[in-house]
């Protein structure tokens, strides 16, 4: 060695010095071939119960979970049942949203294996059960911005991430599809699942198609990867996704996403380059038809669609309409095979989609955003999380982090569902706030927040009736009266935070009614 | 200004949902079914719900029709008790064979009117002509009653009468078509047009909207709202045909100016049914552009 260390100027002031260069502290270096590494891949383990014991699960921690297999999943339940088994307790299950098909939990919660719930929404059985007191802990939601900006803060952090992917090869290179073969299931995106495992302290992969390396493209690289556990199946293809999104045959969903159309068109946000996401839901999915129509007769393109992407927008992308695509998650199978295939079809985490704290997310690009609602009061806030018996029955998603990103948010419900009228003096669950609510679109008039008059001049100009949300609710009771008040109790079994993970409103217990 | 007749939106009389927004989908007409698309055992409900509805809810400017049973049971009677009261604009009688049968209607309608202290020839009435026999009679029924307000064919039942099938091209009705618009035409009254059953096939049915707009009738039933856009689309004058009806217009009034008796437009005479259809052109669009009336 021809210098001395110490003899280095100012070496102890210079950060990253760990000594002098030895030999004999490196690594060996691998002389097999790439055949026999894969095959020899120390992150493959053999089950997942080994694969918790290699990340060290311990009581009292957190583990997360994605949604890309919406009710298709296996992932939560088969990981869960291990844990339960293994005999962990009192842990805190973070998934980015759960479905009818994660009813297990259910016994998983009264045994005390799972102790508290972070989501974005909760359907079926289990948001029954929550919603008559099934947990100590209140359940905390947050939308897909809110609970990226809680991550990316560490108010929300992640000790173990198990993330199902539909490909992965032996090194952890994951994805929601493969471009080596036609096998497997096929989510698209992995949005939700990517920011997980860049800040979960430890991530295993859960796939039940392992490709040769690279997986390229990839959703989560390798070197965000503990381990790789192959399994049987991630789910049910089935369940996972549907061939193609069908535009709506409801005739008042159609009148209602026409006229939602007509609003976007005459709003002034609809000039060539625009920018645009659809929400879930007949109504708002079916908007994208009637714009398309208008788009061709007035030769404008959009610059980008955001969001939960359909078949509808890939179409409208794939003929020219749609110059490109940011994909937080597929909602088809159209829309995963174009994230595979086309090359202007981008693939983006939660955070990028939607974070209110990171240094850029796309939500603030967007030109207008259309969205559903369970319920919207008269002023303007939006419900999507509670049903008009007061139990949880829905998600969050993206709904206050695209109203408040775009330039113009456009919900879109009909004025009465059955015997209950959408329009109400107070939202059950206020999850929106009316303050980033612009235009409500029903199917029996529209109505503009008035804190945007030049929004209704302008539909107005282009003869558009514009009523009061007032007087589309004292239309709505005019036809079903004024509902009994939910009865609940005191209790609290949810919290939901607005994207700034603030807390804008609590869920109640209901009351049981004999 | 002429009312609008392009669409008549049925409405099943036992279907509360429908019967609540059958007005939000733009048809001009709404016709609330007690007849074939209520079961026998929901005749009652159904009479009463469209009462309830008639009677309770607004439905705007639109023209409220109420297909009845026929009188040959005592359903047909228990409805026209009910619906005279309920007050709808037109009731629809349907298989109407002979002058008869309309009479015989119009006859308990007005005992009806009387009782309620109604002013007799309140309620309009139209027939639906749905059989071989009532589409040789079709213009002896138009004229039957000063309460029509139009006649409409019935396609299913006729088919069946005439031992045939619906094509989808129509050939089997022409005939029927054709007599249904001339006795309507004479008798001054309007001529509707059967229902389109396929509600998948957008294309079948604007090819048969576009063949009885040129027949001549004034508009069709329809049993899904998505076919109302479609039809008002072939039915609206185009903003060509308005631009030419108003030149014609124009040339009649530089002609009068002149004190000329004749008119010509583009180097070509410009005579009474050419002047005729201008100005019907243009009352029609001037109907067509009523914006939606708050309800």
């Amino acid at each position: 060695m021809e210098f001395e260390l110490n003899k280095i100027p100012h070496l102890s002031e210079i950060t990253a010095i760990h000594g002098a260069f030895n030999e004999l502290a490196i690594p060996a270096k691998a002389h097999e071939s790439l055949a026999e590494r894969q095959r020899n891949s120390k992150k493959l383990l053999s089950s997942i119960e080994e694969a918790i014991k290699y990340v060290g699960l311990k009581d009292g921690m957190t583990i997360s979970f994605h949604h890309h297999f919406r009710n298709g999943d296996y992932v939560i339940n088969m990981v869960m049942d291990v844990i339960a088994k293994m005999g962990f307790k009192g842990l805190t299950l973070a998934a980015s949203s759960l479905t009818d098909i994660h009813e297990p939990l259910i016994e998983h919660i009264k045994n005390g294996v799972i102790k508290h719930i972070e989501t974005s929404g909760l359907r079926g059985k289990l948001a029954e059960a929550v919603s008559h007191g099934l947990m100590d802990f209140p359940i905390i939601f947050r939308s897909h911005g809110g609970r990226a900006a809680a991550i990316e803060t560490g108010e929300l952090h992640i000790d173990i991430a198990f993330l199902g992917a539909p490909s992965c090869d032996p090194y952890g290179n994951a994805n929601g599809y493969n471009r080596d073969d036609e096998n497997g299931s096929c989510c698209g995106s992995l949005g939700y699942a990517k920011l997980d495992a860049v800040k979960a302290d430890k991530c295993v992969i859960i796939t039940d198609h392992l490709v040769s390396f690279p997986n390229a493209p990839f959703g989560i690289p390798e070197s965000h990867v503990d381990c790789v556990v192959k399994v049987e199946s991630v789910g049910d293809p089935k369940g996972i996704m549907s061939g193609a999104t069908r535009y709506t045959k409801n005739p008042k969903e159609l009148l209602i996403a026409k006229t939602a159309a007509d609003v976007i068109e005459a709003s002034g946000y609809f000039n060539d380059g625009f920018s645009m996401q659809m929400g879930s839901g007949g109504a708002s999915l079916a908007t994208a038809r009637f714009l398309r129509e208008k788009m061709i007769n007035k030769n404008i393109k959009a610059r980008f669609a955001l969001g939960g992407i359909t078949g509808q927008i890939v179409e409208m992308h794939e003929e020219g309409l749609v110059q490109k695509i940011l994909d937080v998650q597929s909602f088809d199978l159209v829309a995963a095979n174009s994230l595979k295939n086309n090359r202007f079809h981008q693939q983006i985490d939660a955070s990028y989609y939607a974070s209110y704290v990171n240094r850029g997310a796309a939500v603030n690009q967007l030109d207008f955003v259309i969205l559903s609602a369970l319920e919207i009061d008269t002023d303007f806030n939006i419900n999507v999380l509670t049903g008009s018996d007061g139990v949880i029955r829905g998600a969050i998603g993206g709904h206050p982090d695209t109203a408040a990103g775009a330039s113009l948010s456009v919900v879109v419900a009909p004025l009465l569902r059955g015997r209950i009228p959408t329009i109400v003096g107070k939202v059950n669950t206020v999850v929106t706030p009316g303050c980033t609510v612009d235009v409500v679109v029903t199917d029996q008039g529209v109505a503009v927040n008035p804190r945007r008059p030049e929004i209704k001049e302008r539909l107005e100009a282009a003869g558009i009736p514009v009523f009061t949300i007032d007087q589309l609710r004292a239309r709505a009771e005019r036809i079903v009266g004024v509902p009994e008040p939910i009865q609940y109790e005191d209790r609290v079994v949810g919290v939901v935070m607005y994207r700034d993970n603030s807390v804008i409103d609590v869920i109640r217990q209901v009351k049981e009614i004999d | 200004m002429p009312r609008l007749r392009r669409s008549m939106l049925f409405v099943p009389g036992n279907n509360p949902g429908m019967i609540r927004d059958a007005h939000i989908y733009g048809s001009d007409s709404i016709m609330f079914d007690l007849e074939d698309s209520v079961s026998i055992n929901e005749k009652d409900a159904a009479r009463y719900l469209v009462y309830k509805a008639l009677t309770s809810l607004k439905y705007g400017k639109k023209e409220l029709v109420v297909r009845i049973n026929a009188l040959d049971t005592r359903l047909g009677i228990d409805d026209l008790e009910a619906m005279v009261r309920a007050q709808p604009h037109v009731i629809r009688l349907p298989k109407t064979e002979t002058a008869k049968d309309v009479i015989d209607c119009e006859r308990e309608i007005a005992r009806i009117e009387a009782e309620i202290g109604l002013p007799v020839g309140t309620t309009k009435m139209m027939a639906a002509i749905e059989s071989a026999q009532g589409v040789l009679n079709a213009y002896e029924i138009a004229k039957s009653s000063s309460r029509l307000i139009g006649i409409a064919l019935g396609a299913e039942d006729y088919v069946t009468d005439l031992k045939t099938t619906r094509s989808p091209e129509g050939v089997e009705l022409l005939f029927a078509r054709s007599m249904i618009v001339n006795a309507a035409r004479a008798a001054g009254i309007a001529a509707l047009d059967t229902v389109y059953s396929d509600v998948n096939n957008e294309a079948g049915f604007r090819a048969e909207a576009e063949l009885i707009k040129k027949l001549g009738f004034d508009g069709k039933s329809v049993i899904n709202p998505r076919q109302i856009q479609p039809l008002h689309d072939i039915f609206n004058p185009t903003e060509k045909d308005i631009a030419k009806a108003k030149a014609i217009m124009a040339a009649i009034a530089e002609a009068e100016a002149r004190g000329s008796g004749v008119a010509s437009l583009n180097g070509k005479m410009i005579d009474k049914p050419i002047v005729e259809r201008a100005k019907y052109m243009l009352e029609r669009a001037a109907a067509t552009s009523i914006p939606i009336e708050e309800v």
